[in-house]
């Protein structure tokens, strides 16, 4: 299976009584909590943590798109995952991803991920969110109703761009072009891998079959509430005639290592209580944009029990902002939201989410909330050396793994000179 | 009260609902934010006086299509074919909240052979650096209807499911109302109606709820002053932001007192 390092990069000097005093994380977080030199340190820290986790062996570096986010400063994942790229030689580069619908021109997203792409030999993977109400709806202003129609063609666009063999005109609904032409084209044939990150919508389930994508369910809230929408995807994917080969899927999940589980226990408290708390201290008016959610969802929502599954165990842990989000950390292990112990429990733990929810790329988060660079380091390390021999054989005498990047041949790459040193 | 007259006419080849009820000379009147779930009191009142017609907009209640338009133009051209085909050019226009934006749409491009008298309640379509209406488009949950109506129960009533419906087509009708204001005012700036105020040499009278807490006075003068015509406006008290659903005898009143 692929073993992902996922980095949200979340400003980690929120203050204290954040909650208290502020409405939101997001959208309007108040600009003066801001610190560009305390910042300068933080993304200098962070980038680190990525490297360092492609040095000790993880499958892919990932990286994804927030605007005006407390706990994501990674507006534009892109600029990210160049530095990566140069500073990397064979770690997958997951960008997860860009919101195809907020470029305008969309060609920007298929230009960046293909210079990304050629820089670093085809190692990208190009995920395509349609973004969170948040993101897209509020603090790009992006016309919720419009969201979905203009992410289609978006794709539609991107895709022509990546694989025509000639200059074309595209004269869509939202984009008209009388010349497309993207160089440098992506090294990847006929284009990277696509995933798609979405909730628990039915039709991101189908359009992913269609399509023969990637789906990823990134959600802060664990195995325990994701079942459910494992669940209903997988047998969606089995009643559309698809295998259940689990690289289909990727999941995200925060994890813990500890020498012993007392020791996990006790250095991870304080960071997953800071992100639960104050990361994730979302004013629920940015939740629900007019128009954001499709009407099918809408009826999915209300009359499928897979849906009503989902969302019942989403009300129990989710909580942009809301009510019934667990923020203390007890409750944080009881719901599953992070995974802590030592390197046998985790490694016990993760072997069951990934054959429960059948999914073949976990995407860890083992830097969260307020950690700071020793411990990221620190979690990582024993993940690496610990945790990862013990479940990284899962599935790979099964199953193919159609959806990861296929790289230049190693001795044909460039080595930067900074990694060669 | 009794309920109106239902027809039904394609708009781009989507069924719009047209509900009309009274005698007299034609009377238009398109809703405000969430449009019409059920036949209102004031719309009762302008019957008692008036042939009303009311018809309901691509993605209101009763009517589909607004995933089709995609900008103001379409819109405006929605709105217009709607008018027309209710026999409404060159009657008098009432438009309220939403309505109210397209309403002057319709008399500033149009001009007199569209729209003879033009009300405009609690218009939306400016926008004021300096007092921004607020954004009733990221609300929290449960808070709407206080935003629109100087009573909460006045909007939740309104939009109630009645005994007998189907709940979950009821409410996916009542987000879809939602969802197509957002289509056509989405991030609740400015629509450009501005720019195509002075077009408007027809009598005009503006009705603001007292307790609007959504617009702010001051808007009504930044219209009265573009639109080219005679102007005046009215301040409702007891009424928000949908005043004809607050105040509905009192708006009836100011209508048919300024219209004749």
């Amino acid at each position: 299976m692929k073993l992902m390092w996922f980095h949200l990069m979340p400003y980690t000097e929120l203050p204290e009584n954040f909650r208290d005093e502020h409405p939101s994380v997001w959208v309007d977080i108040d600009p003066k909590l801001f610190d560009p030199e305390r910042a300068h340190l933080m993304y200098n820290d962070f980038m680190d943590e990525l490297e360092y986790a492609a040095d000790c062996g993880f499958d892919a570096m990932c990286v994804n798109e927030h605007h005006s986010n407390g706990y994501g400063l990674m507006p534009s994942p892109n600029l990210i995952a160049s530095a990566l790229a140069r500073r990397s030689t064979d770690a997958a580069i997951c960008l997860m991803g860009n919101s195809l619908a907020l470029y305008n021109p969309p060609l920007r997203v298929a230009e960046e991920m293909a210079m990304i792409d050629v820089i670093s030999g085809g190692r990208v993977i190009a995920g395509f969110p349609v973004g969170s109400p948040m993101d897209t709806a509020y603090a790009y202003g992006a016309n919720p109703s419009q969201l979905r129609q203009r992410y289609q063609e978006a794709h539609d666009l991107i895709i022509r761009s990546w694989t025509e063999d000639k200059a074309f005109s595209f004269n869509g609904r939202f984009n008209k072009h009388r010349y497309v032409n993207v160089w440098p084209r992506p090294i990847q044939k006929p284009h990277p891998p696509i995933w798609v990150p979405g909730g628990g919508s039915v039709e991101t389930w189908h359009w992913c079959a269609e399509m023969d994508y990637l789906y990823a369910y990134l959600s802060y809230f664990g195995y325990k509430a994701g079942r459910a929408t494992m669940n209903g995807f997988w047998e969606e994917m089995k009643r559309l005639g698809k295998d259940p080969n689990p690289y289909r899927a990727g999941f995200l999940q925060f994890v813990g290592v500890g020498e012993t589980q007392e020791e996990a226990l006790k250095l991870y408290k304080e960071p997953a209580e800071y992100f639960y708390g104050r990361c994730l201290h979302v004013d629920p008016r940015y939740a629900v944009p007019p128009g954001y959610t499709t009407e099918a969802t809408l009826r999915a929502n209300v009359t499928s029990m897979v849906s009503q599954a989902a969302a019942r165990s989403l009300d129990q842990g989710k909580g942009f902002g809301g009510r019934g989000l667990n923020r203390q950390w007890d409750e944080i292990l009881e719901k599953g939201y992070v995974i802590c112990g030592d390197p046998d429990q985790v490694a016990d733990r993760l072997r069951e989410v990934a054959t429960d929810l059948n999914v073949g790329h976990l995407m860890m988060l083992l830097q969260f909330g307020n950690m700071n660079a020793d411990l990221a380091r620190y979690n990582t390390k024993l993940f690496a050396e610990q945790v990862m021999p013990q479940i990284k054989d899962l599935f790979d005498d099964q199953w193919e793994d159609k959806w990861w990047p296929q790289a230049m041949a190693k001795q044909k790459r460039a080595v930067p000179k900074a990694v060669a040193g | 009260m009794s309920q109106p007259k239902e027809r039904t006419v394609q708009i781009n080849g989507h069924p719009c609902r047209m509900w009309e009820k009274g005698e007299g000379k034609p009377l238009g009147y398109l809703a405000g934010y969430g449009g019409l779930p059920k036949w209102t009191p004031v719309l009762d009142k302008l019957a008692e006086r008036r042939r009303v017609l009311a018809p309901s907009l691509p993605g209101y209640p009763g009517s589909l299509g607004h995933e089709e338009l995609d900008t103001m133009l379409d819109w405006a051209l929605a709105t217009q074919e709607l008018l027309e085909t209710a026999g409404l050019d060159g009657g008098d226009l009432v438009g309220v909240s939403v309505g109210a934006a397209l309403a002057a749409e319709m008399a500033a491009i149009w001009g007199p052979a569209m729209v003879r008298k033009l009300v405009l309640v609690s218009p939306l379509g400016i926008y004021d650096d300096a007092e921004p209406l607020v954004d009733f488009f990221a609300v929290r949950p449960g808070t709407i209807s206080g935003l629109l109506c100087a009573e909460a129960d006045t909007f939740d009533d309104l939009t109630a499911c009645p005994p007998g419906a189907d709940e979950t087509e009821w409410r996916i009708e009542m987000v879809r109302a939602s969802t197509a204001a957002a289509r056509m005012l989405w991030p609740l700036c400015d629509t450009g109606v501005i720019k195509r105020l002075p077009r408007i040499h027809q009598d005009t009278l503006l009705l603001m709820g007292g307790e609007d807490r959504i617009l702010p006075r001051s808007y009504a003068k930044r219209f009265t002053d573009a639109i080219s015509g005679k102007s005046d406006v009215q301040v409702l008290p007891g009424a928000g932001h949908l005043a004809d659903l607050d105040q509905p005898a009192a708006v009836a009143q100011a209508i048919l007192t300024f219209c004749g």
